[in-house]
């Protein structure tokens, strides 16, 4: 039921329009940002305002959605959104990622593998990856154009020399189709190895800087490291006290007054699908709780 | 005085009729010379003569109103500057020349440790192993007499010297066969530059470098230059050997150059 005060999705079919030709040119050109006009959105910049322009633009009327915030579904900000698009598309949602036909995300992607046909949209703060060590857009714009990277390898040598390894964990910088180098950002370096050679299609919109880059399917992505230091994956010394996953990315939850903690799963749909296929952690709601405690 | 070292017969950039005009004003006029592998050139005059436009246009930085510059490139073929990429041109400028900046901020990452400054140029050519980027860093630094202790501190927490040395470390890890440099010794307390022009001096000779050094300075050209470019108005009016120059000026202007700032 398309609300009667809105066009579909909200924007209007010219917005849309102009929306999708710069879409179609990140696709082109894999890890490419792409200027386009981003408009205001009846939300703050930082609920995503990039993300949701690329969704309007690709919604149609028999998508699912599924819009997560940190891999939850259930934040202010993925509700908001979800709401947003099934007021003004009247559109089909879910917290399934494999129900879902696009997934909008910030921060995460989620632990179940991605299919054909499936449209990842991210919400980008910063699109620029070389702009902490070159504040000059034309100076970067230079640098992608003649492929000039070096400066990306200035910031891990700094890290390794601060730290004793690379330090990065989010916004970890790849290079895609062996060309352009790309900020995930503000993705964990975990979800890195998920962007490569992914059946799906990745969206990437930045509202504020008015960027939209793409890696189409299928597409090569590698993050960025030295051959003696070389990129590793995160890797949590428990598994998710909930689900007992062992390779899922997890967040500290703080679980009483007392200042108790676990380690959980972020990605909730994921975690609640395993515990529904019978799946327990230590600290599973199961009628054995209290025992397991000792 | 400095020897020079085997001339080569193949000069390694040729300046051939270089004009800058802004409007009415020949910010520099037909200047034309070769220069050798190995040799240094300093270009002198007083403020506004000229020099910073020339070596500007011979580092393919400004775009000249009028004339060209050529440079034999690594293959042994020589390229009108003009006719290059824009990538051959910034690769060129990252690995076989240099240049040195009279400010350091201009020419150094003041932020980013001296170790990734140093580093930055290899990182840049696709070295891709931390630890011999970071042995390759040390080295220089020690050649430039940096205490290595010193490899992860930012610039900006070095004295001035400290940075000019920095710089040149910076530019020399490529090993470069030209290096440009704007006033280097510039705005240094006297016995810093003393011991930045004996570093330079050494490098130079050692490396065989080429380089084109602009100077207020008469001292700095006598001590590391084998020839001299006398400019004045935007013109050359005098060139020759650097002690044949400094001791038996030809011109006037040259005259005037030399009583007033070296001492008698
Ligand atoms: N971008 C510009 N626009 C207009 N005039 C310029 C520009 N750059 C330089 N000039 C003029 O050209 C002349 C030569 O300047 P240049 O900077 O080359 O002198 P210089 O010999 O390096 O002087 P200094 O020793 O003070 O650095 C000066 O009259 C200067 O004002
Ligand atoms: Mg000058
Ligand atoms: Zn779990």
């Amino acid at each position: 039921m398309n609300a009667p005060t809105y066009n579909f999705a909200y924007l209007d079919e010219q917005t849309k329009r102009m929306i999708r030709r710069a879409i179609l040119k990140a696709i082109a050109i894999p890890g490419y940002q792409v200027p386009f006009a981003s408009r205001e959105m009846p939300m703050p910049y930082g609920w995503g305002t990039g993300g949701v322009q690329v969704t309007a633009a690709i919604l149609g009327p028999k998508d699912v959605l599924k819009v997560i915030d940190q891999g939850s579904d259930d934040t202010t900000n993925a509700i908001s959104i979800r709401k947003f698009f099934a007021k003004t598309a009247g559109v089909e949602t879910t917290t399934s990622t494999d129900a879902a036909t696009v997934i909008q995300t910030r921060h995460r992607i989620p632990e179940a593998p991605l299919r054909a046909g499936q449209v990842l949209v991210y919400q980008v703060p910063i699109p620029e990856p070389l702009r902490f060590l070159e504040p000059r857009e034309t100076e970067t714009r230079r640098m992608h154009a003649l492929a000039e990277y070096g400066l990306m390898h200035v910031k891990l040598y700094e890290d390794i020399a601060r730290f004793g390894h690379i330090a990065t964990s989010y916004a970890y910088p790849v290079k895609v189709n062996a060309r352009y180098v790309m900020d995930p950002s503000p993705t964990p370096k975990f979800d890195n190895p998920k962007m490569d050679n992914c059946p799906a299609l990745q969206l990437f919109g930045a509202g504020r800087e008015k960027r939209i880059y793409a890696i189409p399917p299928y597409t090569s992505v590698v993050s960025l490291d030295f051959e003696d230091h070389p990129f590793t994956r995160y890797k949590f010394d428990a598994p998710c006290a909930l689900c007992g996953a062992e390779d899922s990315y997890l967040d500290e939850i703080v679980t009483d007054n007392k200042g108790s903690r676990m380690f959980v799963c972020s990605d909730t749909d994921y975690c609640e699908g395993r515990q529904a296929a019978g799946h327990r952690g230590t600290e599973s709601v199961a009628p054995h709780k209290e025992a397991a405690h000792g | 005085m400095v020897e020079v070292t085997g001339p080569s017969d193949q000069p390694l950039l040729v300046a051939d009729g270089l004009t800058k005009s802004y409007g009415r004003l020949a910010a520099c006029r037909d200047v034309s010379f070769a220069l050798y592998p190995g040799e240094v050139l300093a270009i002198v005059g007083e403020s506004g003569s000229g020099k910073s436009t020339l070596l500007q246009m011979l580092s393919a930085q400004l775009a000249p109103s009028g004339g060209r510059v050529s440079y034999r490139m690594r293959d042994g073929v020589l390229r009108d500057l003009a006719q290059l990429g824009e990538a051959e041109r910034r690769f060129l400028f990252r690995t076989d020349w240099g240049y040195v900046h009279q400010d350091p901020a201009q020419g150094l990452r003041m932020a980013v440790s001296a170790g990734a400054n140093v580093g930055e140029r290899l990182m840049a050519v696709g070295w891709n192993n931390y630890g011999r980027i970071r042995q390759t860093a040390s080295s220089w630094l020690e050649r430039v007499e940096i205490d290595i202790a010193r490899i992860d501190d930012a610039p900006r927490t070095y004295s001035g010297g400290m940075r000019q040395r920095l710089q040149i470390a910076r530019n020399l890890v490529t090993e470069p066969r030209l290096v440009f440099m704007d006033e280097p010794t510039g705005g240094l307390d006297v016995s810093v530059q003393a011991r930045l022009l004996d570093l330079m001096r050494s490098l130079v000779n050692e490396l065989g470098l080429a380089a084109i050094v602009v100077t207020h300075d008469l001292a700095v050209a006598r001590l590391l230059s084998h020839r001299v470019m006398v400019m004045k108005e935007g013109r050359v009016i005098e060139t020759g050997l650097t002690d044949q120059v400094l001791d038996d000026p030809r011109e006037p202007y040259t005259q005037l150059l030399v009583s007033s700032i070296l001492p008698p």
